[in-house]
């Protein structure tokens, strides 16, 4: 069982979660976040005074998969939120060691 | 000096020849005499409930100023952490003040006493009534007039929060400001509008033209203001770490209750329902309009875009530029004093703030003390006789009236309440600090004023 975590451009989140669904994934976590890589940030005002701010909001998915569909994952994720500049952001791949059920103590692959 | 008494006698005025005439007739009956005499009773208590309204209505306009309206003016404009706190400073001299107002205040304000401050006559409000206080406002009773005024002596303390936002303790905050009320709030109070005081424009020593409060509000604590951001110093972390507002739609809702509640504090200052309400009332609006386009328009220029805080800060610049002149100018001058403002202040907070590199947190001395300072210099300037014969009927108010040495008289009365507010101001810094102590621990400033002072959270976003 693989874990991809993928950080997005918030406004990418329908068409990935979308993207997702149509590939068959159905479970996934959302979370906000805030980060950069090479992407530069803003400017905003505040009294007469700029300021960078280079903390940008990001949303981040994490799915866990089993081994077989990590790749149709991958491709739907990337698919629906590339746009070819910076910032689109990244995939991590981890190994997971279990997966559990808290309904029914299912545990393994049937657990995903 | 704040109406123009003719006013008043104006009404039965018009009914005195047709009286004359009747009692004048040969074998007027009593009872004519007598109904005539009941009639005229009633348009003045007709007169009389028609000013108390308003100035009911302008008092709890003023509050409101204070509670939402400041309290979210300054709470949009720190930092998440820190948003009850600063509420918590606008509310708690809600409270404060109005019992120390009502047992002294009050009589150190407007007792009688000496040039400076008035005495102990009115001590737990003795005295004050529901009858008039003719050397005030002939027309209502003195406890409209002293709940009026309290409104007042609540917002000029909670102004001066934002100076020191988001690093004063909360119990040293409270007993400060408290103090400061008695100390530099009553005294010019009473300096000028008080009975005998120095700059009363009413037969003081300097007579001083301060319709609603150019000087007792907006300079003593805005200058104060500015003492204690030099005094307690700068917040941990600045200049160098970015401490935007976590929220412009608190600090818009806030200054649009300001523009609105300062219909109570402008208008409300004619202490009175006749047609100088409507001039303080159409200034008042003018300024605040002409003042929010002249900073948009300068910060437009200088950063190339025009922000919300920007506007909303040209609003209150100018709503304070105009709270001298307000009952003394004329409409088109309201304006230009508008813009006037709007620019200066926008200069002493884009400019001179960074120059010097003090931390009035929130632009309390930038918008407040030089705002106050200009527009009374301005109201040296533009006040007629036309509008408001404060001097007497026929005599020359201000500069454009001929009458150019009030100038000199207003510079006097900005002198003084920068004087009282950096002495006052940096005794009491001084006690307190000693005494209690002024400034958060460090590990408090870093967690907040929302949990370090009141163990409470302003948001919970998971709840």
């Amino acid at each position: 069982m693989l874990k991809i975590e993928a950080v997005l451009q918030p406004s990418k989140l329908d068409a990935v979660k979308d993207a997702l669904l149509e590939a068959g994934i159905e479970g996934m976590t959302i979370l906000e976040a805030r980060g950069h890589g090479r992407q530069k940030g803003h400017t905003e005002f505040y009294r007469g005074r700029e300021y960078t701010v280079d903390l940008l909001p990001k949303v981040k998915i994490e799915l866990v998969v089993t081994d077989d569909r990590k790749e149709t994952a991958i491709q739907a994720i990337m698919g629906a939120a590339r746009t070819g500049r910076i910032g689109d952001g990244k995939i991590f791949v981890s190994k997971i060691d279990e997966a559990i059920r808290i309904r029914n103590d299912e545990r393994g692959e049937s657990a995903l | 000096m704040r109406r123009c008494s003719c006013k008043l006698l104006v009404l039965p005025a018009l009914f005195l020849p047709s009286v004359v005439a009747l009692a004048q007739t040969p074998a007027s009956p009593p009872a004519t005499q007598a109904q005539i005499s009941a009639l005229q009773q009633q348009i003045q208590t007709a007169q009389m409930n028609a000013d108390n309204a308003w100035m009911l209505v302008s008092a709890a306009l003023v509050l409101l100023m204070t509670g939402p309206g400041l309290a979210l003016f300054y709470g949009g404009l720190v930092r998440r952490k820190n948003i009850l706190g600063t509420m918590m400073q606008s509310f708690a001299m809600m409270g404060l003040v109005t019992i120390l107002w009502a047992i002294c205040g009050y009589s150190f304000a407007f007792g009688h006493g000496n040039a400076f401050i008035g005495g102990f006559e009115h001590l737990f409000l003795r005295g004050v009534g529901l009858a008039p206080n003719p050397d005030y406002a002939p027309t209502i009773p003195e406890q409209t007039y002293m709940v009026y005024q309290l409104m007042f002596a609540i917002i000029t303390p909670a102004l001066i929060t934002g100076a020191f936002a988001e690093r004063m303790k909360f119990s040293a905050m409270a007993v400060f400001l408290s103090l400061w009320s008695l100390l530099v709030y009553s005294p010019m109070a009473h300096m000028v509008w008080g009975v005998g005081g120095l700059l009363n424009a009413n037969g003081g020593h300097i007579p001083s033209l301060d319709f609603a409060g150019g000087t007792v509000v907006h300079i003593t604590s805005g200058v104060s203001a500015l003492v204690t951001a030099l005094y307690l110093g700068k917040r941990l972390g600045y200049p160098h770490t970015a401490m935007p507002p976590h929220s412009m739609v608190l600090s818009f809702i806030g200054a649009c209750l300001l523009w609105v509640g300062w219909f109570g504090f402008n208008a409300g200052s004619a202490l009175g329902s006749g047609p100088l309400a409507t001039s303080a009332f159409i200034n008042t609006h003018f300024a605040a309009a002409a003042a929010a386009v002249g900073w948009t328009i300068a910060e437009w220029i200088h950063n190339g875009k025009p922000t919300a805080l920007g506007a909303i800060s040209g609003a209150v610049a100018g709503l304070v530029a105009i709270t001298p002149a307000s009952g003394f100018v004329q409409p088109f001058p309201a304006l230009l004093i508008g813009l006037i403002a709007g620019a200066f202040c926008s200069f002493m907070v884009f400019k001179v703030k960074a120059r010097f590199g003090y931390d009035d947190s929130l632009d309390a001395f930038g918008v407040h003390g030089a705002g106050g300072t200009l527009g009374a210099l301005l109201t040296g300037l533009f006040a007629t006789a036309s509008i408001n014969a404060a001097f007497g009927k026929g005599v020359p108010t201000g500069a454009i009236d001929g009458h150019w040495s009030q100038l000199l008289n207003q510079a006097a009365g900005v002198a003084i309440s920068w004087g009282i507010s950096i002495v006052g101001t940096l005794i009491l810094l001084f006690v307190v600090d000693k005494v209690i102590g002024l400034r958060l621990a460090p590990e408090d400033e870093h967690e907040g004023l929302d949990l370090s002072q009141h163990g409470e959270e302003g948001y919970d976003l998971n709840g």
